[in-house]
């Protein structure tokens, strides 16, 4: 399958990139790879064959709503490169 | 306007579950703790930090979906909707699109004495995100991921509604099944239940939906009303202008009492939604569910039924006290106190109904304890206190919860019983007052009321007034 400039495009807007014309390049080819490797899955027959929802054969894994977490802000906000009043500094977002 | 048009409305209500703790972490769900305070990696979305899900939120999203007639989905799942904002530090947030937890429900209304089913298209589980706070200082965003991670529920309701009053009806119903579910306390104000609606209109007798739009930011049932008279209004000039409807998120500005698009068309939304690997899938069995079925409390409708046949009551004061969780508990606490359902009904009907109205509160604000209104009601009946001191009292309960036995020693309100006082008081009134007592002396029976009153504010109002009017009687 080979991916358009559009998709390209499109792609970057979604992830919020801006990707100069070498790079669309070089990621359209990736793209176009990495859907290749997984479209050799479609040559398979996988009439009645149960969607699978999760890798493992694992279910319910549960938590008890117990509050097992105490104030941590201090360690938390040092991962913020900007802080201020305790929270995490953001530039300027509107609706 | 040449034609006649239909609103068709659609909901989509969020409501914030009333678990402890967040949905995939440990940290409290509290309301209004300082900023960050209720957080940890996997709530801030770090990476290597591996979410696992809170039993409590599949339980009472599960006591919802059964309150509402739904098909529970047995087996069900998180995906992950992919977008980018500051408030929702994965860039994605873990939601249900392919397998909702509850779907097919349906919830019954009643406006204008009419009833109606409203659909329930699905309900999901999903995280809340946090809150950005806007410095207008220094041109940034503050952000708060105390709600992230907060438990939601989104009920998404079928395009059933035709009307405002219609959804403020299906809105009060959900909040009132909620409630009494314990589910949440579905606070609009305080964003514990947001409702998004969707609108459209078509001419009368279309068969297709129009193109809809929707419907953001509203924090009271009047908003809700007044955005939905607003929309209707905008799309009917659009159409009749010969211009399109144009299907987007608007945001409602109450103060300004009109809508904007809050979103342009170039930034168009593609949530690429995918199975979240992290979390393993649900799996609920009908052991689970029968479990969780039987711990469902008494909705309102059982609640009416049994208050009928316990309490000799009206059926009007039984809608009013159940109109209200709070209320309702409030009712039935104190009755276990020993008191008369017929004087605690009172005490809500009236005087309670009477503050709330003039505090401008809602039923589901009170706070003042059961404990404290049994003690008022045993006063008055062991005759401690007479009523108009007893409607004294309970506006200091109903504004701090006092306690009423110590208020009332502490303040010398008690009912001055001395009879021997009493006596020589009225022995003076009588003098004081020789026109009513003549007046009363030949005939004239309503004379007595106002030495009863001149009596009482001798007494300071610490008389039982049958005694005095009794004693009074028996002098003349």
């Amino acid at each position: 399958m080979t991916i358009t400039d559009e998709t390209i495009e499109y792609v970057g807007i979604l992830a919020k990139l801006e990707l100069s014309e070498e790079e669309k390049e070089q990621a359209k080819k990736d793209m176009s790879d990495m859907l290749a490797y997984v479209g050799k899955l479609n040559e398979l027959d996988t009439d009645g064959v149960e969607p699978m929802s999760h890798t493992f054969d694992v279910h319910n894994v549960f938590r008890e709503d117990v509050v097992t977490n105490g104030d941590d802000r201090e360690n938390m906000i040092l991962n913020a490169p900007e802080r201020k009043d305790g929270c995490y500094k953001v530039p300027k977002t509107f609706d | 306007m040449s034609k006649a048009y239909e609103t068709v409305i659609g909901l989509e209500v969020h409501v914030e579950l009333a678990t402890k703790t967040k949905i995939f972490c440990g940290c409290s769900t509290a309301f209004g703790g300082a900023p960050n305070t209720h957080t940890c990696p996997v709530c801030t979305g770090m990476p290597g930090s591996l979410p696992v899900l809170n039993k409590g939120v599949v339980e009472k999203a599960v006591a919802v979906g059964l309150a509402t007639n739904c098909t529970i989905t047995t087996d069900c799942k998180f995906d992950r909707k992919n977008y980018f904002y500051p408030d929702n530090p994965q860039n994605y947030q873990i939601s249900q699109l392919y397998y909702p937890i509850c779907r097919n429900g349906k919830i019954e209304i009643e406006t204008e004495g009419k009833k109606k089913w409203i659909g329930i298209h699905e309900i999901h589980m999903e995280e809340d995100a946090g809150k950005l706070v806007h410095d207008s200082y220094d041109d940034s965003s503050l952000v708060d991921f105390n709600r992230s991670g907060v438990p939601l529920i989104e009920i998404v309701s079928e395009p059933d509604m035709r009307s405002a009053e219609e959804v403020i009806a299906y809105l009060d119903k959900l909040r009132l099944i909620i409630q009494y579910l314990g589910a949440s306390d579905c606070k609009l104000n305080e964003g514990s239940m947001r409702a998004d609606v969707n609108l459209s209109i078509r001419e009368v007798g279309a068969e297709q939906f129009g193109t809809r739009t929707e419907m953001k930011n509203l924090n009271s049932f009047k908003a809700i009303a007044r955005a939905i008279e607003n929309e209707r209004e905008r799309q009917i000039d659009l159409l009749e202008e010969g211009k399109e409807v144009i299907q987007e998120t608007r945001r409602w500005d109450d103060t300004k009492g009109y809508s904007y698009a809050m979103r342009s068309k170039e930034d168009a939304q593609d949530y690429r939604y995918f199975p979240d690997p992290d979390l393993v899938p649900i799996r609920i069995s009908e052991e689970w569910l029968e479990e969780i079925r039987a711990k469902q409390p008494e909705l309102r409708a059982e609640k009416q039924e049994r208050y009928k046949k316990e309490y000799d009551i009206p059926d009007y004061d039984i809608d009013i006290i159940t109109a209200s969780k709070r209320m309702a508990d409030v009712f039935e606490e104190t009755i276990a106190l020993g008191a008369a359902p017929k004087k605690v009904s009172n005490w809500l009907m009236v005087e309670t109904m009477r503050l709330l109205k003039e505090h401008e509160k809602e039923a589901d604000e009170i706070s003042f304890s059961a404990a404290n209104l049994a003690k008022l009601i045993q006063l008055v009946e062991t005759r401690a206190i007479n009523g108009t001191v007893a409607k004294e009292v309970f506006e200091k309960i109903f504004a701090e919860d006092i306690d009423p036995e110590q208020y009332v020693e502490e303040h010398g309100l008690k009912t001055v019983n001395d009879e021997g006082a009493l006596r020589k008081t009225i022995e003076e009134v009588i003098a004081a007052n020789p026109q009513s007592v003549e007046d009363y002396r030949n005939g004239k029976e309503k004379a007595i009321g106002f030495l009863v009153g001149q009596t009482m504010k001798a007494m300071k109002g610490k008389a039982d007034p049958g005694m005095v009017n009794q004693m009074l009687k028996e002098l003349l």
